[in-house]
């Protein structure tokens, strides 16, 4: 691991004002739970100069869980076994508990935070090991190794002729389909983006991964309240039962009349895609008809309609599609 | 190693010099001149960013209920730190990189992982090891018997982690099942295979824990 400056800091505030004051050209981080971070220094694929430990904000507001009549408050530093075991999110939310609870290990959750987990860097081995010199990620410019080398477990949407490495998250899906909202705090004072707003799709500059500003630091996610909160589930298929990144996976929450039509759908995939995915095709094609098996095979037939699958991720296309198919028709199946 | 080629062996002492004394040793002469810098840090409660990221960072972690004063490369992991400078070598590097569980320690009673954990980032939280598990007069914690009494290991490498993974399951309420157990308990790989007697140990031991 590289040397590199190290401070510690215990609000927004502080660690604004510690990022600008770190020289200007100097790669800078913040800390968060490391379980990104420390991994990749290690594996010498990044390599700040400036790590700002921002651990001590989960004493503040960025570590509190709100449940409120308007939706979910998420602190940026509350770390995702806290959420993913906390009654009222299971309960109003259970996409959201799900997605973190089927992520990782109880050790890594306990460490993770929410903020972290959303900017999870890609599991792409030829970006994270740097004997491979041809990474437009890691290294833009220099190719990918991924298009002509083994890609199983790459992305079949969203993907562009530089860039086929997988967002390998779950809790992103389940902000992405339920319309979440992320507050920022920057140098230039907080705004607030939709999550759909903050990972940007590889096309020509995979490298640069997000919309966030240089200093920005993520607070609080919010979740807004909607009738299809409680009718909904993350379903995740792994090579093994646990502790393992999707194969494919699926965010699905519902709103149904009492006869089974689709008043609202809401539909994210994890596991198949570059970016936090939101499949809006298929929600479309679900509005107004009656969720039974042969709606929920269309919904997932739209939703992979502009797939590029390569030579070893083909699977992921009709994996992916049964996984939604599976998801919906389980998610109608609730009680609420 | 063959004692001819080491003339300093036959001047020592004929105690028993088993491994783990040894490192205890290694250890001690290893790190006399870190706590000799540590004498005179002014006591800090935050750390301060370094003029020169090669300066070492003076930082007391608590660690099983003692402080501990280390001069330490802010880039040593907790793990690193517990091992080669406070001697304490029951939490087990396997992967070095979050993926096996074998450095599995808690903190502030979170089970975390030691080796993605900087040890500088871990000032000021209190830090458990499997040393810190048996009572003051050296009786085994509940679940280090039940390891014993289920025979819940082969190698024994990855058993420091299993068991504070194990205490910390039960207490988290993640033990009531077989499938929690084994859903909760995969963040710890055992190449031995152990599994069905690790989950039978935990459901011995679950019982005499208290939940938190």
């Amino acid at each position: 691991m590289r040397p590199f400056i190290y401070e510690r800091v215990d609000s927004a505030q502080s660690a604004l004002a510690a990022f600008a004051g770190a020289p200007v050209d100097a790669d800078r981080q913040y800390l968060a739970g490391g379980t990104t971070l420390v991994d990749l220094m290690k594996l010498d694929v990044m390599r700040p100069q400036a790590v700002i430990d921002i651990n001590a904000l989960d004493r503040t507001a960025a570590g509190r869980i709100d449940v409120g009549a308007g939706g979910l408050r998420l602190g940026a530093m509350t770390r995702m076994a806290q959420v993913a075991e906390h009654p009222a999110v299971a309960r109003d939310y259970p996409m959201v508990a799900q997605s973190l609870k089927l992520a990782a290990s109880q050790q890594l959750r306990n460490m993770a935070s929410l903020g972290g987990n959303v900017l999870q860097r890609t599991r792409c081995p030829y970006f994270r090991d740097v004997s491979y010199p041809a990474c437009n990620k890691r290294n833009p410019g220099s190719g990918c190794t991924a298009l002509d080398s083994l890609h199983r477990d790459h992305a079949v949407l969203g993907v562009s002729d530089a860039c086929i490495a997988l967002y390998p998250g779950d809790f992103g899906q389940a902000l992405m389909a339920l319309d979440a909202l992320v507050e920022l705090a920057g140098p230039e004072g907080e705004r607030r983006i939709s999550f759909a707003e903050l990972h940007r799709m590889p096309a020509d500059t995979p490298h640069i991964e997000t919309t966030l500003q240089p200093g920005e630091l993520i607070t609080a996610f919010l979740v807004p309240a909607a009738p299809w909160t409680r009718r909904s589930l993350y379903l995740k298929v792994r090579q093994r039962e646990s502790y393992e990144f999707a194969l494919a996976s699926a965010a699905v929450a519902l709103d149904l009349t009492d006869d089974r039509t689709v008043r609202g759908a809401r539909v994210a995939l994890g596991g198949v895609a570059t970016v936090p995915w939101r499949a809006q095709d298929a929600e479309t094609v679900l509005l107004g008809k009656t969720l039974d098996e042969q709606a929920a095979a269309a919904a997932a037939d739209a939703a992979f309609a502009n797939a590029r699958p390569r030579t070893d991720n083909a699977y992921k296309v009709a994996l992916g599609k049964r996984t939604l198919t599976r998801a919906l028709l389980q998610a109608a199946a609730m009680e609420t | 190693m063959d004692d001819k080629t080491n003339p300093t062996r036959v001047d020592q002492p004929r105690a028993p010099l088993n491994r783990r004394a040894f490192l205890s040793a290694g250890v001690g002469s290893a790190a006399a001149p870190l706590f000799a810098r540590g004498l005179h840090a002014e006591t800090a409660e935050r750390v301060r960013p370094a003029q020169d990221p090669r300066d070492r960072a003076n930082l007391t972690l608590d660690v099983n209920g003692r402080p501990h004063r280390v001069a330490l490369d802010v880039r040593t992991s907790l793990l690193d730190a517990l091992r080669e400078h406070l001697g304490l070598t029951g939490a087990k590097k396997g992967c070095d990189h979050g993926q096996c569980g074998a450095c599995t320690v808690m903190i502030e009673g979170r089970r975390v992982l030691a080796c993605l954990t900087l040890a500088v980032a871990a000032e000021g939280r209190p830090v458990t090891t499997i040393e810190g598990l048996a009572g003051p007069n050296g009786a085994l914690h509940p679940m280090q018997q039940a390891f014993i009494d289920h025979d819940a290991f082969q190698c024994g490498y990855c058993t420091p982690g299993q068991i504070m993974s194990a205490v910390a399951c039960v207490r988290e309420g993640h033990a009531r099942t077989d499938a929690d157990i084994r859903e909760y308990m995969s963040g710890n790989l055992c190449r031995c295979a152990a599994y069905p007697n690790i989950v039978a140990a935990i459901k011995q031991a679950r019982t005499s824990i208290r939940e938190a």
